[in-house]
């Protein structure tokens, strides 16, 4: 599953290429299709895009919206404190703190 | 994929990049590939995140980006060709509190605009000028500019710029360095991420300074012109690394200490 994903908005894209340059994952192409101004527009052809944003910076018609997995946050399942000396703490499978 | 499935995928992920709402959704009508619509982006983005929408009038110049109040979804003026500078002065003495910044090409701003320009930065007005240098005039046709190359061809000189006919190219970022009344002055590009992430933090740190009340703030943003160069983007780009550099270094030419 990629880390991130991009999303063009065909219309407007006037298949530069300078995104596809740009772009450290080589996750870009021309589409063999045009739009409806009559160039080939840019899509998304590989399952690896991080969301590096790289594209939309250099995109000139600003046609990129850079999409990012949302960071997962981390709940503790135990606080320990008053500690003087080692203590061995094991979690069981269900998270618990045995 | 139909866009139910789209949309849920889209839901697992946050947006961390969109065009700003500060640009109008008008299509640009700029060649493929070209910097100004970039440069324009940037402007907004600066403007859409310090919350100043509200408070910053553009004027825009004669030249290419001559429709940049079309794109550009602050309060706007026009100027008469090469005069941005000085409608930009008048604006800001008459409302200081507004940040004020004028968008200029290399043939509005450095050859038919020279004097305003030089006099705005001498009398060290609290704007911030955006010099857009592609060497060439890209609306009329490709014509020579003050800033083409050396042995450069346009249309005007199909042969290559020549120094007995045509002179030296004009550095005329560096000439306003000089000048006492410039609080920051810097060469940035378009051509890479990076360093359109660099012109972003030149543009905030202009804006910060204008309402410092420091000076003059003027960037110049080396740009390509494929359809004037007669190149695809990408190969104008590798062309500007190449060429334009050598002349027009990126970086800080006049930076507060």
């Amino acid at each position: 599953m990629a880390k991130g994903t991009v999303v063009f908005d065909i219309e407007n894209c006037k298949g530069c290429e300078l995104c596809i340059e740009a772009c450290p994952q080589d996750s870009l192409e021309l589409s063999p299709r045009i739009n409806a101004q009559g160039y080939h527009y840019v899509v998304l052809v590989k399952d690896n895009c991080t969301g590096c944003t790289n594209c939309a910076l250099v995109c000139p018609d600003a046609v990129i919206t850079v999409y990012r997995e949302k960071k997962k946050t981390r709940v503790p399942v135990a606080r320990i404190s008053g500690v003087t000396q080692n203590i061995t703490v094991t979690i069981d499978e269900e998270g618990k703190p045995s | 994929m139909g866009q139910d499935v789209v949309d849920a995928a889209l839901e697992q992920m946050e947006c961390v990049y969109a065009r700003p709402d500060t640009l109008t959704d008008t299509r640009f009508h700029y060649c493929p590939g070209c910097g100004h619509s970039v440069v324009h982006r940037v402007i907004m983005e600066v403007v859409q995140e310090a919350g100043i929408r509200e408070q910053t009038i553009g004027v825009a110049p004669v030249g290419c980006s001559v429709f940049a109040y079309n794109y550009m979804d602050v309060d706007m003026q026009e100027a008469a060709h090469g005069r941005a500078s000085a409608v930009a002065t008048g604006i800001k003495r008459v409302l200081p509190d507004r940040f004020v910044f004028s968008y200029q090409g290399d043939g509005d701003l450095a050859a038919i605009g020279t004097a305003e320009t030089i006099h705005t930065c001498n009398r060290g007005e609290n704007i911030l000028m955006v010099f857009v240098n592609n060497a060439i005039y890209g609306m009329t046709g490709g014509q020579m500019a003050p800033t083409t190359l050396l042995g450069m061809k346009t249309s005007t000189s199909p042969a290559g710029r020549t120094v007995e006919t045509a002179g030296f190219p004009l550095k005329i970022t560096e000439m306003v360095a000089m000048l006492p009344g410039t609080y920051y002055v810097t060469r940035q590009s378009v051509h890479t991420p990076n360093a359109v992430r660099q012109l972003k933090k030149a543009i905030t740190k202009s804006f910060q300074y204008q309402k410092e009340r420091k000076g003059t703030c003027f960037i110049e943003v080396v740009s390509n012109c494929p359809s004037g160069w007669k190149m695809t983007p990408v190969q104008s780009n590798a062309w500007l690394v190449e060429n334009m550099f050598p002349l027009y270094p990126p970086g800080d030419i006049k930076a507060p200490k």
